[in-house]
């Protein structure tokens, strides 16, 4: 029972998730991995981005019994039995909007394989729907300004917990630990408090831990994954990826590499990238439990397929916890058709014109835009700035996008109509129309005071 | 100084775009995008700290109603962090842009130009 014997001097932490929607057969090659190395450990899967806990609050209010990962099953399946048997706990934020019903599937999964009944311990405490309407809620520095909060709107709020409840679930035995809304990194960072003995105030092994956690939480992209530009970055067999795996000593040192006998790579290129991403203030990198200083950091090439993260501080973490409310945001609507060989350009900019006059002569209340894909879609503004001054005319397979949001699905169904009109009505040989409108949820991020939150284990 | 550094002095300067020289991630929280640029060769990092700035890129992303641009230089990585807000029209989770992350557009910022000492070009081929 390697992880009931804590704590040890050095730890493995593998990631065998990186969002929701990643590669099911990830986890296996670092489970073989972990269990071949022998060393006490850990396996991660992060699978809860900020758009997935929205998709998962809209399941949930369809059915009291989703809400979790929907790839769950699909990810624990073939591990499960190795995990348990190898005594490698699984730590998650699968749990997503439901928590508990991820912990009832989990039972029942180990059930059906005829495999000991896991341990399971639920992170509660994120969810603050019931009381998000009295809480004193400061903006996040990231939000708009001026933006007004429609608090009639809100359907779910979530605070992003830390790691101290996941090390507490892994001291009590849990050999799965199911949180809903928790900070990535923290997925690490609880297991290496429990696992190394760390204290909570240790602020410079906490920023080591939180790191770790931070070049884990995405999965491949610290192993090569998107990082390939071909004749620049090139990276080996993307096709058999190997996730990413930390070694973390107790004394802080920390380095990365990814599963054995897989494709990628992992380098001071590849580390770079994730160091960084989605990181604001290098010098002031907020999580629940340090505020990190990257200004020192470097990454360093021990190896193949291996490096090490130095310079890393930490200092004391914040009073409050970040909150990510989530508000119905009416609905999206898609209606798309191609234009190709011939004055292709010119077609479907008439067809464009066409539909923003159409648009108008419906009366139809909808924020729109109009992409065409194949000459300028993504890194266009909502007002068309780069397709106005383009010359279509070198472009000769383009395919028209028109995108719209109200607050009522009719009004969205009736503008995306008339894309479909344009079979007839619109210029000529146009082809393949398509729809599709979607319910929206919004976010918005506000902090909340770290006194009016109490995060909770429990086992399911 | 390396000896290319050195005799870059003496060069003559060309235009390259970014991506010859740099590589770059975007990512997101909310309606702030962030993008990290770096270096492939230490001695090019001088070069991009004083060209690519916060109003060059302000300038490059202003099309898409971003408001404010930050820059944070960390020379350990030959690396800096842009932190650009509002040019997310809406996040991903209220945007109409097909990429409503904004993941793409560590390729747009990788449009912008700089000028490099022609010694210092190695025909794109920076990275084995």
């Amino acid at each position: 029972m390697l992880m009931k014997n804590a704590p040890f001097d050095q730890m493995l932490i593998g990631c065998g998730a990186g969002f929701s929607g990643d590669r099911v057969d990830a986890p296996g090659p670092v489970v073989d991995h972990l269990i071949a190395d022998g060393r006490p450990s850990v396996l991660m899967l992060e699978t809860l981005g900020e758009r997935t806990l929205a998709l998962a609050q809209k399941a949930r209010r369809a059915d009291p019994e989703m809400g979790y990962e929907p790839l769950l099953q699909d990810l624990l399946e073939p591990i499960l039995g190795k995990c348990l048997d190898a005594n490698i706990p699984i730590v998650g934020n699968f749990g997503a909007a439901n928590p508990s019903a991820a912990a009832r599937l989990i039972h029942e999964i180990a059930k059906a394989k005829g495999l000991r009944p896991p341990r399971i311990a639920v992170v509660v405490g994120d969810d603050l729907r019931e009381r998000i309407q009295e809480m004193e809620l400061i903006p996040w520095e990231g939000t708009h300004p001026g933006y007004q909060l429609s608090k009639s709107k809100i359907v779910a709020a979530n605070a992003y917990l830390g790691a101290e409840p996941i090390a507490k679930a892994l001291s009590e035995g849990a050999d799965v630990v199911v949180t809903g809304r928790v900070a990535d990194p923290a997925l690490a960072l609880g297991p290496l408090i429990y696992g190394l003995g760390w204290q909570l105030d240790d602020w410079e092994r906490m920023a080591i831990g939180t790191m770790a956690g931070h070049l884990l939480e995405c999965g491949s992209q610290i192993s090569g994954g998107y990082f390939a530009d071909p004749g620049f970055k090139d990276v080996p067999d993307l096709a058999r990826i190997g996730f990413p795996i930390a070694e973390i000593h107790a004394d802080g040192r920390l380095i990365l590499t990814k599963a054995d006998g897989t494709g990628g790579r992992v380098d001071v290129r590849t580390g770079r990238e994730q160091l960084l991403y989605e990181v604001h203030d290098p010098s002031a990198y907020i999580t629940p439990d340090v505020i990190v200083d990257l200004s020192a950091a470097e990454i360093v090439e021990i190896g193949l397929n291996r490096i090490e993260l130095k310079g890393v501080r930490g200092k004391p973490a914040t009073e409050t916890y970040k909150v990510t409310v989530s508000l119905s945001g009416g609905w999206l609507g898609e209606g798309e058709i191609s234009y190709a060989g011939l004055n292709s350009g010119a077609r479907a900019r008439l067809a464009a014109d066409i539909i923003e006059e159409r648009l108008k002569i419906r009366g139809l209340n909808v924020r729109s835009r109009i992409d065409l894909m194949g000459a300028v879609s993504i890194f266009d503004s909502d007002n068309s700035f780069l397709r106005q001054q383009m010359d279509l005319s070198s472009h000769s397979d383009l395919r028209l996008r028109l995108a719209v949001e109200a607050d009522d699905r009719q009004t969205v169904e009736h503008a995306t109509q008339e894309v479909l009109a344009l079979l007839c009505c619109g210029p000529a040989g146009g082809g393949g129309a398509r729809r599709n409108h979607v319910e929206r949820i919004h976010t918005v991020s506000y902090l909340v005071p770290k006194s009016s939150i109490q995060a909770k284990v429990t086992f399911a | 100084m390396s000896k290319e550094l050195q005799n870059a002095s003496t060069s003559k300067l060309v235009n390259v775009v970014l991506h010859d020289i740099a590589h770059a991630r975007a990512g997101d929280k909310g309606e702030r995008l962030s993008i990290c640029l770096f270096a492939y060769n230490p001695d090019l990092y001088p070069f991009i700290v004083n060209q690519i700035d916060e109003s060059k890129v302000y300038e490059h992303f202003a099309h898409r109603g971003v408001f404010e641009v930050r820059r944070f230089l960390l020379p350990k990585l030959d690396g800096m962090n842009f932190v650009i807000d509002g040019a997310l029209e809406g996040g991903v989770n209220g945007s109409l842009n097909l990429d409503g992350h904004g993941k793409s557009l560590s390729f747009r910022l990788l449009e912008l130009e700089v000028e490099i000492p022609n010694t210092l070009l190695n025909g794109g081929k920076n990275y084995e």
